[in-house]
């Protein structure tokens, strides 16, 4: 195959990337700057770090941090399990009652503007309280109820797309060797989607830890999230620590995605190895 | 010393009565809907038998071959292996196993835990199971592959640890789904023999789903010639090869000339058939059974006709041509010889020595065959 | 033919139990809710918590009365506040949509295009925004766009311009904040559809006289298609309810549908006419979804 792209090709993507890490990067850069107002740099006293000293000590974004990262765990896991269980029912079960129904429940939320999902569960739980008292007032249960319920619908792309691709011979060979259906799917089937499955955990994971719209709606007094909090600040302009907050944001994914890409090309180069 | 299915080809069980058969279909139909993969479908399958079900893609050849695997559930009609009714056995509780045409290795696990699987299932204990594992692969020549990966061995080796991993549990039964067709054609023929000569060691049961009918011939003990769902003929390779009872079977396997021809005389010994196409008269030195005044052909292979410069004697199964092409394979040469009727005969001959006297392309010929070369069929 | 249909052998339970779970989740957590907004699109607002009154009530000893008010709906109807939101929102997401293939089609056909190692940086370089904070993003633009922020900085000591250029708070600041978040939503289905590609029909086409513009408007961009309607999809759907963006880079007059039901409900504390709204909004973009859903279902079925 020919890989030589057109110079007009190239401005395109270069220009692309430069539009989408423009903003970041200015973000970063300013997060040392010594000014108040953020993109007036002052030279005189910067660069300095006095800004992360003041995030760090910063009780509310902190709680607010510690709020999100709960939520984000629970939700990353219960989405992963129930995404993956629709993910399965839908690439491997032909047919079944609700299959149709199933399937736009699951793709739905994934085009749905979050003030509609987000109004509609506020109301269910308003409407559950009333009926049968519970949930008591919104929180971080709620949250994490109308998190996950959106964050699944990721997760079931995600392994639908993954099985899709999968050598069913490989699952059939394994029952024909006498494995019961649920044992293949542990032993065989698992393991090899396992990656996707991982990759779902980390959308739903963020998918939460960055929610702004669901939160507002399903959250209660005294369970803020961190975009919670970042959003009432902002609203009033900008704010050094919130460059701050990107900067670190942005740190600790990029060690992320490096990491672990890195790992699967060691990985890689071991199975070549171990021949 | 004759192999195992030499043994059974031998013996012919299939032609004694009282043979108890070790596989047998009963009238099996599978239909998805209106469209019956499978329509009423009955074999019996011998032990130690290679018995290979032949046919285009489509037939229902697979879908057969599933059923016996499990992975599919007959519409009607039963399954019995070795005297047990299996028609509802899932396949984790079949005595049987498959040779998928992927291979199917399990790319996560090496190929020592992938030979080893089927008997992890059965609980077997583990000294056992590394005793057997590395005896199999021994025999399956991969003695020292034991823990690489899948994805780092080439299509022959992965295709004999799929091999290692069915049969290391000794099945009763063993299936294969187009075993060779992933290989180049030098690696196909070796691999043949070394099926065979495996199966022979083993004593299993194997059956083979095949669309190549040069695999066919030189695996099976039988043959199933397959096609639109249903078995149209079942016999050993020459039976199948000499003696179609068909039409579409005599142009299936092998290649054939077919003359359209009516019965004009129809004795118990002989018969003799007026064929337009042919241009001249067909005389069969056997009997056939067809009612008066039918429309038959008569089948001659290539390699039964004798082509010549000089005309041979008598006027049955004679007739004159001129070469229109020559094509030239080492081996043989394929000469095409158009008919004054029209029609085009294929005519095999070995290049046994080098001729002077070779034949080129438009020079005039005489076509002749024995009278025991033609197959009558009637359908 | 490969007949599907595989593990029937387990049965009826097994099956039963594996899609039970996720299935009756949503039944719960996501339609249900539809039906209870429905419910209250219907209902009387009341100076109570919650601020509105039920739909059944008892009058007397014996008799209930379904009280269903359609004044919420009239409502919108007549103020034009809302047809215009409602206007405003399409218009904007449409253009957004055209804005994100602009930039991401030469994107992600270029990605498509590289050589392998290439090719996984380059993913790599457009997912890492996506998993960078949205809110966080879009805030990056208000130090951009604003009036001492670094673009008139640039400008000004450049000398290009002399007086700070008004760009946040303005329709436009809206659009860039929009393009840019959904950039990534557009490129990344888009590079999966083109991915699959066979590029040898290009050479096909080249060898047959075609020029190279000419093979990519006869033969990528309709075989590209599916990918364009899917990436297309996910932007300008929830771009229509977009409520962050407009509220922090849009000024006021950024009419956005998504803005008013957030001000009907946490402002004005009028629930039921902001269900109304979501109603509204819902039937609105449905037929959108199920457009996305067969443009998936065809990709899908192509692909087997």
């Amino acid at each position: 195959m020919n890989y030589r792209s057109s110079y007009f090709i190239l401005t395109c993507l270069g220009l692309g990337f430069a539009f989408l890490y423009i903003p970041i990067l200015s973000m970063v850069v300013f997060s040392f700057n010594a000014s108040k107002l953020v993109t007036v740099w002052d030279a005189a006293n910067s660069p300095t770090l006095k800004w992360y000293v003041a995030l760090l000590n910063n009780e509310e974004i902190l709680d607010a941090a510690w709020i999100s990262l709960k939520v984000a765990l629970i939700n990353a896991s219960g989405s992963a399990i129930l995404g993956t269980l629709a993910g399965f029912g839908l690439a491997r079960f032909t047919q079944f009652r609700g299959r149709f129904t199933l399937n736009a429940m699951t793709t739905a939320p994934l085009v749905m503007p979050e003030v509609i999902t987000g109004l509609s569960l506020l109301l269910l739980f308003v409407a559950l309280e009333q009926l049968i008292g519970w949930p008591a007032g919104r929180g971080i249960t709620t949250m994490t109820i109308g998190h996950m319920t959106f964050s699944m619908a990721y997760v079931t792309v995600i392994v639908n797309s993954r099985l899709a691709s999968f050598d069913t011979a490989l699952e059939e060979a394994a029952m024909d060797l006498g494995a019961r259906p649920l044992k293949v799917f542990f032993v065989i089937t698992l393991p090899i989607i396992f990656p996707a499955v991982l990759s779902g955990w980390l959308l739903a994971f963020t998918l939460s830890w960055d929610d702004l719209v669901i939160s507002s709606f399903t959250s209660g007094p005294g369970s803020s999230t961190l975009p919670m909090v970042v959003f009432s600040k902002v609203r009033l302009g900008v704010s050094p620590e919130i460059n701050v907050l990107a900067t670190i944001t942005l740190a600790v994914v990029t060690t992320m995605i490096v990491g672990v890409s890195l790992w699967m090309a060691r990985r890689a180069r071991l199975d070549k190895l171990a021949a | 010393m004759t192999t195992s299915s030499g043994a059974v080809v031998k013996a012919q069980p299939w032609n004694d009565p009282t043979a108890r058969p070790y596989v047998q279909v009963e009238r099996i139909t599978k239909s998805f809907g209106d469209f019956k993969a499978v329509d009423d479908v009955s074999l019996k399958i011998y032990k130690g038998e290679i018995f290979c079900l032949l046919g285009a893609s489509g037939c229902g050849k697979t879908t057969l071959l599933r059923m016996l695997g499990g992975f599919e559930m007959p519409t009607s009609g039963k399954i019995l292996i070795d005297g047990e009714d299996m028609t509802g056995v899932p396949p984790y509780e079949r005595p049987v196993n498959m040779m998928f045409q992927s291979y199917a290795l399990f790319p996560h696990m090496n190929v020592e835990q992938n030979v080893a699987f089927g008997l992890k299932q059965d609980r077997i204990a583990k000294a056992e199971i590394n005793e057997r594992v590395a005896t199999m692969l021994d025999l399956v020549k991969l003695g020292d592959f034991g823990k690489r990966k899948p994805h780092q061995l080439s299509g022959g080796q992965r295709q004999r640890v799929a091999l290692a991993r069915s049969l290391v549990k000794r099945p009763k039964l063993l299936l294969l789904d187009e075993p060779l067709g992933a290989l180049d054609k030098k690696l196909r023929e070796h691999t043949q023999f070394e099926l065979i000569s495996l199966q022979d060691k083993l004593g299993v049961t194997f059956v083979v789903v095949t669309h190549d009918q040069e695999e066919a011939m030189t695996l099976a003990s039988r043959i199933g010639v397959m096609n639109h769902g249903e078995i149209v003929q079942a016999g050993t390779p020459s039976e199948i090869y000499e003696f179609p009872s068909s039409k579409f079977v005599a142009d299936f396997v092998g290649s054939v000339n077919m003359f359209e021809g009516k019965l004009i005389e129809d004795e118990p010994e002989y018969v003799r058939i007026s064929s337009p196409e042919l241009g001249g008269i067909i005389y069969v030195s056997h009997g056939i059974s067809a009612p008066p005044e039918a429309t038959v052909w008569a089948a001659v292979r290539p390699e039964k006709i004798f082509m010549s410069t000089t005309a041979p004697q008598g006027t049955d199964n004679v007739v004159r041509g001129a070469v229109q092409d020559i094509a030239y394979l080492g081996d043989l040469s394929i000469y095409l010889v158009r008919l004054p009727t029209g029609k085009v005969v294929r005519v095999t001959q070995p290049n046994t020595s080098r001729r002077a006297e070779a034949i080129s392309w438009d020079q005039q010929v005489y076509l002749a065959w024995d009278a025991t070369s033609p197959v009558v069929v009637t359908r | 033919m490969r007949p599907t249909g595989r593990l029937r052998r387990v049965g009826i339970t097994g099956r039963g139990l594996v899609v039970a779970l996720p299935y009756m989740w949503l039944m719960l957590f996501f339609v249900v809710p539809f039906v209870i907004v429905l419910k209250i699109s219907f209902s009387d607002i009341d100076l109570a918590i919650p601020p509105y009154k039920p739909l059944l009530e008892w009058v007397g000893k014996n008799s209930l009365a379904i009280k269903v008010n359609f004044n919420n709906y009239a409502f919108l109807f007549t103020d034009s506040l809302y047809l215009r939101a409602f206007a405003n929102s399409i218009k904007v997401a449409f253009v957004s949509t055209l804005w994100c293939l602009a930039i991401g089609y030469p994107m992600a056909y270029g990605i498509a295009r590289a050589k392998p190692a290439t090719r996984n940086v380059l993913l790599l370089l457009v997912i890492l925004p996506f998993w960078t904070s949205l809110l966080l993003r879009v805030y990056a633009w208000i130090g951009l766009l604003k009036a001492n922020g670094v673009i008139n900085n640039v400008l000004q000591s450049l000398g290009i311009i002399h007086e700070p250029l008004t760009m946040l708070y303005t329709p436009f600041a809206m659009y860039v904040g929009i393009v840019y978040s959904y950039l990534p939503f557009l490129v990344l289905p888009l590079y999966a559809n083109l991915e699959k590609m066979d590029w040898q029909l290009l050479e096909a086409a080249e060898d047959l006289g075609c020029r190279p513009w000419q093979a990519f408007y006869k033969i990528t961009l309709p075989l590209s298609r599916n990918g364009i309607l899917a990436g297309s999809m996910l932007v300008f759907i929830p771009a229509v309810g977009e409520f962050v963006i407009p509220a922090l880079l849009g000024g006021p007059n950024a009419l956005m549908i998504g803005r008013v039901l957030w001000d009907e409900f946490f402002s004005n504390r009028a629930w039921p006419v902001a269900s109304a709204v979501a109603i509204l909004l819902l039937l609105l973009l449905v037929p959108f979804m199920m457009w996305y859903q067969s443009v998936q279902a065809r990709e899908s079925a192509g692909a087997r």
